[in-house]
């Protein structure tokens, strides 16, 4: 008997196997957590503490009449969505203006910027809270939603600009030229020809921005002082005190909270498509 | 209607750089002419373009368009199309688009626009194409899509930077013709910068040699080819390349190989020293039997038989600029590899440099 050659791009039955089992095992590791909380935030109070373990239980969405009409999740919402769609509009901005300086022209002081953008990603937040917040303080933005767009950029813009510049970088400067030729300025040139080709590079920062601002609790509790300023991340912290947490509560806002950022998420992967620039030059 | 271009001295001295990349240069285009830059790689011809565009800063001397001094005017203000190398079209417009989108940004009316585009795709054989992304066409079809984009423009001048040198060897040939007969068409002044002399040969109404950043010589291509300059002109123009070899001068009598040959009074008049460069094309070179006057022998190495005409690949007795001398010989009776035959320099057709500027000695 002999055995049908395989193919180059055929794999063995014990390594296709091994592969499956791995991917198995890697995707159960992700998705448990995530389950979990959504199938607790269905139970009832009283089920989600028991110590027998059932993945339906009286299911109700109780919880969530709760959290939206008899907490101030929905004002704490919005507050997010207000501090994450600015971080992301002005982080964007920023960085995108800042990545393509960096790409195409030459200035004093561009490697400078360039490191000082890379340094200041090395600081753990920890240790970047306390001079942001007396900073902060004497603006007079401490307790505003400003503070925390201010801070969220930050942090983002830096990383976006570095990324940015890397996919700025990969659209060929020819175009520039032909642009410049065809009677476009900077400016016009930036947005006309190079955004245009960049969608899936702002796409991905747009993201990050986003979920850098959305998720967002250490700056949220310093900076945040009063309840109806408060945005989600911090906010949820109040539905766990170290006695009597209310995970019912919890569970169901962090449901809740997902939403928004896999709406963000769909948006941004339509522009993730390869390829934007083909076809523009040949060499 | 046609714009004269001048450059006047114009020097491009990159920042932290001794050298310049273009070193004072002097060159009139003529309204109407289709002129042809060309050298080796490096040799600043792309950069003196460049500077035409306005893309390149120009450190001193100055460019005028028509009589506008541009020297330091903006791309989009000098009334120019250029053509890339890699055709730089945008991705993300379609062929319409893209041919009109200096019309768009101009503030030119819609109807205009498409009038101007759709003659334009008609004259390129492009109408078929007009709602594609570039990415949807072939290499060629790219080609004519940025040819088109120049000329819907109606520029004073066209610029085009090796605009063939990413087709392939049969499409680069049939599109050379295309546009060196669409300029004449247009009738608009172009500046063509190639690194491929036969382009330039075929194309130019007349031929700029750069080298190092330093205009060599300008002139209509069999001037060119006939009269060069110098030794680097000598041997850059025609292919294959002149035979070009150092040789002593006794008695008025280059001393090539065993031969000696004699030089005219005018060349041994301006040497001086003992030595000569000497230059002759493949086609100055004629079989001869042993034994005549003048006649050296070389040994075959290879000969190239291309049905029209055969190239002789030899060596000689004595040591030329390149390795091996080149001659034209009847394609239908070539002699055998390994064998000995004499040539003889056509007196008529030999060009004679100083060893020390590498400049053209008077012949007659």
């Amino acid at each position: 008997m002999t055995r049908k050659p395989r193919g180059r791009d055929e794999r063995s039955p014990l390594s296709s196997l091994a592969l499956h089992a791995t991917l198995v095992v890697a995707t159960t590791i992700a998705l448990f957590p995530v389950v979990w909380v959504l199938l607790a935030s269905l139970k009832p109070q009283d089920a989600i503490q028991s110590t027998e373990i059932h993945l339906f239980d009286h299911p109700t969405l109780e919880n969530y009449r709760r959290v939206l009409f008899e907490t101030s999740f929905p004002h704490w919402f919005l507050n997010s969505v207000v501090v994450a769609i600015f971080t992301m509009v002005i982080g964007i901005s920023m960085s995108a203006t800042a990545g393509y300086a960096l790409s195409r022209f030459n200035f004093p002081g561009k490697r400078g910027v360039m490191w000082l953008f890379l340094i200041t990603q090395m600081f753990p937040v920890a240790i970047l809270i306390v001079p942001i917040y007396t900073i902060m303080a004497n603006l007079g933005l401490i307790d505003t939603k400003a503070s925390l767009v201010i801070a969220y950029c930050s942090v983002a813009v830096p990383f976006c600009t570095w990324m940015l510049r890397g996919y700025f970088d990969t659209i060929p400067p020819e175009l520039d030229d032909a642009a410049a030729l065809d009677g476009l300025g900077p400016f016009k040139t930036f947005w006309y020809v190079v955004l245009p080709l960049a969608r899936p590079g702002l796409a991905v920062t747009a993201f990050y921005t986003f979920l850098t601002a959305w998720g967002e609790v250490a700056y949220a509790i310093a900076f945040i002082l009063s309840d109806k300023n408060l945005t989600l991340g911090a906010g949820l912290q109040q539905f766990v005190p170290r006695f009597n947490p209310q995970w019912d509560l919890l569970t169901a806002g962090a449901v809740l909270i997902m939403l928004p950022a896999s709406l963000v998420f769909y948006f941004a992967q339509k522009h993730l498509v390869a390829g934007l620039t083909a076809g523009g030059t040949k060499g | 209607m046609s714009t004269p271009v001048v450059f006047d001295a114009a020097t491009r001295l990159y920042p932290g750089s001794t050298v310049p990349a273009v070193d004072r240069l002097d060159l009139e285009v003529q309204p109407g002419e289709f002129l042809a830059l060309v050298g080796p790689s490096g040799c600043g011809k792309s950069t003196s373009l460049r500077m035409l565009a306005g893309l390149e800063d120009v450190s001193s001397g100055s460019i005028r368009i028509g009589d506008r001094d541009v020297t330091h005017l903006r791309p989009k203000d000098r009334d120019i199309a250029m053509v890339f190398q890699n055709y730089a079209l945008y991705p993300h417009l379609t062929v319409g688009e893209n041919m009109g989108f200096a019309l768009k940004i101009a503030g030119v009316a819609k109807s205009e626009i498409s009038t101007r585009v759709a003659d334009a795709a008609r004259i390129l054989d492009l109408e078929r194409f007009l709602d594609r992304k570039p990415k949807a066409l072939s290499g060629g079809q790219r080609q004519r899509v940025a040819m088109g984009r120049a000329i819907v423009r109606e520029p004073q001048v066209f610029l085009m930077d090796e605009p063939l040198s990413n087709l392939d060897a049969k499409l680069r040939v049939s599109t050379r013709t295309e546009i060196a007969s669409l300029q004449r068409r247009l009738g608009i002044t172009t500046v063509y910068v190639t690194h491929d002399q036969v382009e330039a040969m075929t194309m130019g109404d007349r031929v700029a040699v750069l080298k190092d950043g330093v205009l060599q010589q300008v002139a209509a291509p069999l001037d060119l080819y006939d009269r060069p300059a110098n030794v680097f002109v000598a041997g850059f123009i025609g292919s294959p390349a002149m035979n070009l070899g150092t040789f002593a001068v006794e008695d008025g009598d280059a001393l090539v190989a065993e031969a000696r040959i004699r030089l005219p009074r005018a060349t041994t008049d301006a040497l001086t020293t003992g030595e000569v460069v000497l230059g002759f094309r493949p086609e100055s070179l004629e079989r001869v039997p042993a034994g005549t006057e003048g006649a050296f022998a070389v040994e075959v190495l290879v000969v190239e038989e291309l049905g029209s005409e055969a190239f002789l690949y030899g060596s000689l007795g004595a040591k030329l600029h390149n390795p091996q001398l080149v001659a034209k010989v009847e394609p239908r009776s070539v002699p055998a590899k390994g064998s000995v035959v004499h040539f003889r320099v056509d007196p008529e057709r030999l060009h004679a440099f100083s060893t020390t500027t590498g400049e053209a000695l008077p012949t007659a």
